[in-house]
């Protein structure tokens, strides 16, 4: 346990800095895609729905969580969870809230590190005249996709990456309250000021007369035009919930590491309340209101339909920019990259906590040492995301720290503090102190409907079928969805060569870095053990 | 945009505009604990 004096400059602070945790690129790129594919308006049912039954609870479990670790003087997951419980097993189910920062943190700030050389980029007018077929070679050429040689060596975009790193890294060595707070501060509010600026563009752009459906308003129709026929679909279900915990940044751990700097008599109640619905805010009202009615706006309805993905943030958002003249796409440019960069590093920046907390509690390093170490770490385990990032090494880290990891994690902390510890114990924590009436019915929910919601997700991720109405193969046996995990394990809808004649395949280098993956976890359960020792001993030469 | 979509998008954007603003705002007008509390700007 810590005697660190870190700690929080002011409670705005606070929710600006859990609010930014929360704010990812994923509002503005994730959201309005999965809206509609799933629905369009009606998408909001299920996933509002979500958010009060499962969003919300998480988030009170969660502040509570780390709250109540830092009365011990604990400000990361494994020895808060160590806290509330005696079966101490729990503390290794904590190092996924290490383990899982880690591997998205490496991959997230190397894409951080395009927003910061996009702002540079629009800064300097590169994408001016530009075509878009021309932009979206730069992007390629940038991080050095189509390399004959298959293996990507982007210089420039591992410059730009390492600069990124470092930057975060010395944000993170100045503390909580030097370090990022402040940024927090800074970078929420611009944040917000540059999304208000592009999504008023895109609402009053209306028809451009590229094409004959080139107009804003239908691409705000294609989100918003309610299909109630889709909430009898249980995939629209899931995929609002796995929306919600991707938005909120729950099963990771920040929240319990920046929540265990309150004292226990402070709120938490309002506190998450207050952060989680500012999410909801930039996610609805801005992540909504920018991309796909820009682009619908000068490409059309169809070119969107099949085109929507996250690459369009950098492919096709600067064409579309170029076309307000020179003058606006130099401001939207930086708007818009802008507003990407400070919803990633402050999103980046939460995820570096939780490696800090540990080591300077458990082995007294220093904020410096702490966050330097993080930097040589995450330098090594970025290096194979992006030299392999056409292998599918980049998306394999996504998919097991920056999506199975989250939702094994949540369902294991809600167990833990609703069943282990006791919902009254637990409904004690979210209430002491609270600034607002927390609503009785919530203890209920809490108890039952959340791990409920939860193990349904973790469930369906597992045995995932490639269609629910048919689940099972013509010729016998279940039908497994291409990212249901069990397949994903096992292979099982691909044969398994690691080497062909023309050398290693992409499945060699995807199962070397689960490899490399389990070899991080098994180490942070290592150092968790020695720490657990050294509890020990400390605790027997006391007594 | 149809009617369906503009009620919707407009219902659906205010209210969680007004939702954050009051809890935003619950925030800064609730005055802080007394000392030794979180937060080193209140010292």
């Amino acid at each position: 346990m810590s005697t660190s004096n870190d700690g929080w400059g002011s409670r705005v602070g606070l929710i600006l800095a859990m609010a930014g945790n929360a704010v990812g690129l994923g509002n503005f790129l994730r959201f309005p895609v999965k809206a509609v594919e799933n629905g369009g308006g009606t998408f909001i049912i299920p996933y509002l729905v979500s958010f009060l039954v499962m969003g919300i609870p998480l988030l009170w479990v969660e502040w509570s969580m780390g709250r109540f670790g830092g009365k011990f003087g604990d400000h990361s997951t494994p020895f808060i969870l160590d806290n509330i419980t005696k079966k101490r097993i729990w503390k290794y189910f904590g190092v996924f809230g290490i383990f899982t920062n880690l591997g998205v943190m490496a991959y997230y700030t190397y894409i951080e590190s395009w927003t910061l050389t996009y702002t540079l980029k629009s800064l300097k007018g590169d994408f001016s005249g530009k075509k878009i077929d021309e932009v979206g070679v730069m992007f390629d050429q940038y991080v050095d996709i189509g390399a004959a040689s298959g293996i990507n060596f982007p210089i420039w975009a591992l410059v730009a990456f390492v600069i990124t790193l470092c930057l975060n890294i010395y944000i993170l060595s100045r503390g909580l309250n030097d370090g990022i707070e402040k940024v927090a501060k800074f970078a929420m509010p611009l944040l917000i000021i540059f999304g208000a600026f592009l999504a008023i563009k895109a609402v009053f752009l209306g028809s451009t007369g590229n094409c004959a459906d080139c107009d804003s308003h239908i691409g705000l129709n294609f989100l918003w035009e309610p299909h109630y026929e889709t909430l009898w679909d249980p995939k629209v279900w899931l995929e609002a919930a796995g929306q919600i915990f991707f938005t909120l940044s729950v099963g990771m751990g920040t929240i319990q590491c920046y929540s265990s700097y309150l004292k226990s008599k402070d709120d938490v109640a309002l506190n998450a309340m207050s952060a989680g619905w500012m999410n909801g805010f930039v996610e609805i009202v801005l992540g909504a209101s920018v991309v796909i009615p820009i682009a619908v706006g000068y490409m059309g309805l169809d070119w969107v339909k099949e085109n929507a993905g996250f690459m369009m943030a950098f492919k096709t958002m600067p064409y579309l920019f170029d076309q307000w003249g020179p003058t606006m796409s130099v401001i939207s440019g930086v708007a818009w990259f802008g507003l990407l960069f400070f919803a990633g590093i402050t999103s980046s920046l939460a995820m570096g906590t939780p490696w800090m907390g540990f080591m300077k509690d458990e082995f007294k390093w220093s904020n410096n040492k702490s966050a330097w170490t993080l930097g040589l770490l995450l330098f090594f385990m970025a290096l194979p995301t992006i030299f392999f990032f056409e292998k599918g090494v980049f998306d394999e880290y996504d998919y097991w720290t920056g999506t199975v990891s989250l939702v094994i994690f949540a369902f294991a902390e809600v167990i833990l503090f609703a069943w282990v510890f006791g919902i009254d114990n637990a409904w004690e924590e979210i209430t002491r102190g609270a600034d607002m009436k927390v609503p009785g019915f919530y203890k209920y929910i809490l108890k039952f409907v959340t791990p409920v919601f939860i193990g349904v997700i973790l469930f369906t991720s597992l045995f995932k079928p490639k269609d629910w109405a048919s689940p099972f193969k013509r010729e016998g046996g279940w039908n497994w969805a291409d990212d249901s995990i069990i397949n994903q394990i096992f292979h099982l809808n691909n044969e398994v060569i690691w080497f062909s004649e023309h050398g290693a395949t992409n499945m060699f280098y995807i199962d070397m870095s689960r490899v490399f993956l389990l070899a991080i976890f098994i180490g942070l359960c290592a150092l968790v053990k020695i720490a657990s020792n050294k509890r020990k001993k400390a605790k027997l030469a006391n007594s | 945009m149809t009617t369906s979509a503009l009620i919707l998008m407009i219902v659906v954007q205010a209210t969680v505009t007004v939702v954050t603003g009051y809890f935003f705002f619950k925030v800064l007008k609730t005055p802080p604990n007394a000392e030794p509390d979180s937060f080193s700007d209140n010292d």
